[in-house]
């Protein structure tokens, strides 16, 4: 039980715990602040897997970016209420028993694999750093690079030309 | 120093995306749904992250997929985000159930 271990079940048991709050609290800014729990969990799980790079960008992306931008539509509907109303109770016992069952098999399917390689090195090597990441994807990956920058592009322009007030106000604006 | 098995870090992975889609099933509210695509996207980032580290430690296709899965999650959530800035323009409410007529 050295340091590692301590750190993995404590960001595990915080990941489930915070994701399970996403989706059970009532109130959809509770929802976002638990989500951004999450994915600092899920940003120290990187950083054990020796995946630097991809912690940070995970958290100034995930957490900064996004998120700010579901708080910030959250507070433009007003939404910050607990507006969500009561459900039919068999339909939510119906998806966490189908979910769990599925949970099960997944997890018995992946207690029986054997994986080579399994001892693979968790907290050295330097092979995340930005250094070595940086000349891969500007040497092999530069056409995905390129076509992610067009749709980037295009994902804004689509995003101003849908959230555009209607020009015409007989359309049942408030 | 031994190893945290390959096993425990796909469990975590797996249980997210079940939350996920527990939380994609549920609820009603656009917005909440939209966070549990979120979480499902983030367990496969773990997914892939995880087996590269484990399998293929000398490469690094793993972290590129998950690079460009974040770039695309970022996009879909612009593009989601005013779709339902504009439904909620015309509906006055967030709620999957008032957008029935979507369907027809």
């Amino acid at each position: 039980m050295n340091i590692t271990h301590v750190l993995f079940w404590f960001l595990s048991v915080l990941a489930l715990f915070s994701a399970l709050m996403v989706i059970t609290s009532r109130n959809p800014v509770h929802s976002v602040l638990w989500l951004i729990v999450t994915f600092f969990a899920i940003s120290g799980h990187y950083i054990l897997l020796n995946a630097q790079f991809l912690a940070i960008v995970n958290i100034i992306v995930y957490a900064g970016a996004i998120m700010v931008l579901f708080l910030f539509v959250i507070m433009l509907m007003n939404l910050n209420k607990s507006t969500e109303p009561k459900k039919n109770r068999w339909l939510q016992w119906a998806g966490a028993i189908a979910g769990l069952c599925l949970l099960l098999v997944l997890v018995a399917a992946l207690k029986d694999t054997e994986i080579k390689g399994q001892a693979a090195q968790v907290n050295e090597g330097e092979i995340g750093l930005i250094k070595n990441l940086g000349k891969e994807l500007f040497s092999t990956y530069v056409v995905p690079f390129e076509i992610s920058s067009i749709l980037f592009l295009s994902a804004m322009v689509g995003a101003v030309v849908i959230g555009k007030a209607s020009p015409n106000p007989s359309e049942g604006r408030a | 120093m031994q190893e945290i098995p390959i096993s425990h870090i796909l469990f975590v992975s797996t249980a997210l995306f079940f939350i996920g889609m527990y939380g994609l099933f549920t609820r009603r509210n656009m917005i909440t749904m939209l966070m549990s695509i979120e979480l499902i996207l983030n367990s496969v980032n773990i997914n892939f992250v995880v087996f590269n580290k484990y399998l293929y430690p000398e490469k690094l296709d793993g972290i590129f997929f998950t690079i460009f899965i974040i770039a695309i999650a970022a996009a879909e959530a612009a593009v989601a985000i005013a779709i339902i800035i504009n439904l909620y323009r015309n509906h006055q409410s967030i709620d999957v159930k008032d957008a029935e007529e979507m369907k027809y």
